[in-house]
């Protein structure tokens, strides 16, 4: 886990010093996409293999899609009220 | 969105893959996911650290920008409690992590998948991929009923760059300034949470 971190740490400490070379940030935008859709590729490998995961799709579906309502509400209604006490009134 | 959808596509090759070719044992544990993760992990961090766009809008903006990441961490902790009562086989800890992707599916699913194991990881890919859908489809009927940053706070990580476009079409120039801060405030957090939630 620390590699991790650390290795997030010194990425966005070269991605500042090398921040007027465009060539190496656009080199790296892309190679962000495709090591995104390895992994994504590698994810789905393991899952597809994980007999547990495929019998249960449906409840973990239905869980997930509880969360995704529950956390944007959750955050909806709670932004709607740093909206109206701090934002709203500077706008014209 | 497109991305998005090359991303999604990736991931159900993948799990295809499995079903219907049958892989050896040794190329499903290997290390190559975990060094990718690593990779993965350094390039982000470079696309943060040279994104000059971050930096000049936290120079220019007042304080009061910060509350808007802030009560998108609060308030998705609140809902990850609400939801908590309609899901019981899963640990409130466990659905805090979850939550705490903030739509950022790609590196919450790898990296929860990297501590917890991959039952949790699925949940974390469809449920921030929910987030993130539910963003894009709802960010007009968002801006009317609950204000401007409304979208901002649905779209949590993504609010910097995939829901970006259709939330600044919605709320104007002015307030895609603050997505772009608190998408970005979120998106640096999502690790960290993550790794202490669960440690």
């Amino acid at each position: 886990m620390l590699i991790i971190i650390a290795l997030l740490i010194s990425g966005i400490l070269l991605g500042f010093l090398l921040r007027e070379k465009k060539g190496i940030i656009v080199l790296t935008d892309k190679l962000t996409n495709w090591t995104v859709y390895l992994l994504l590729l590698l994810l789905g490998i393991s899952i597809g293999s994980n007999e547990k995961i495929i019998s249960n799709i449906g409840s973990i579906g239905i869980n997930a899609i509880i969360l995704a309502v529950g956390t944007v509400i959750g955050s909806v209604l709670l932004s709607y009220v740093v909206y109206l006490l701090y934002f709203k009134k500077n706008e014209k | 969105m497109k991305n998005s959808l090359i991303i999604i596509a990736f991931f159900i090759a993948g799990v295809l893959i499995a079903l219907f070719l049958h892989l050896p044992k040794s190329m499903l544990n290997a290390n190559f996911t975990l060094y990718s993760l690593y990779l993965l992990m350094f390039l982000i961090g470079i696309g943060i650290g040279s994104d000059t766009k971050v930096r000049q809008i936290i120079k220019n903006t007042n304080i009061k920008i910060v509350l808007v990441p802030l009560s998108i961490i609060v308030g998705t902790l609140l809902g990850v409690i609400l939801s908590s009562f309609f899901i019981k086989d899963i640990s409130l800890k466990e659905l805090t992590a979850v939550g705490c992707g903030f739509g950022y599916y790609t590196m919450s699913s790898i990296f929860i998948t990297k501590i917890s194991g991959e039952t949790l990881g699925v949940l974390a890919l469809l449920s921030n991929v929910f987030r993130e859908i539910i963003t894009l489809l709802f960010v007009p009927l968002l801006v009317k009923y609950f204000g401007k940053l409304a979208p901002i706070a649905s779209g949590g990580a993504t609010s910097m760059d995939v829901t970006l476009p259709i939330i600044t079409k919605f709320v104007g120039k002015e307030y895609a300034i603050i997505s772009v801060f608190s998408g970005a405030v979120l998106t640096i957090l999502v690790p960290f949470l993550i790794a202490f939630i669960l440690k």
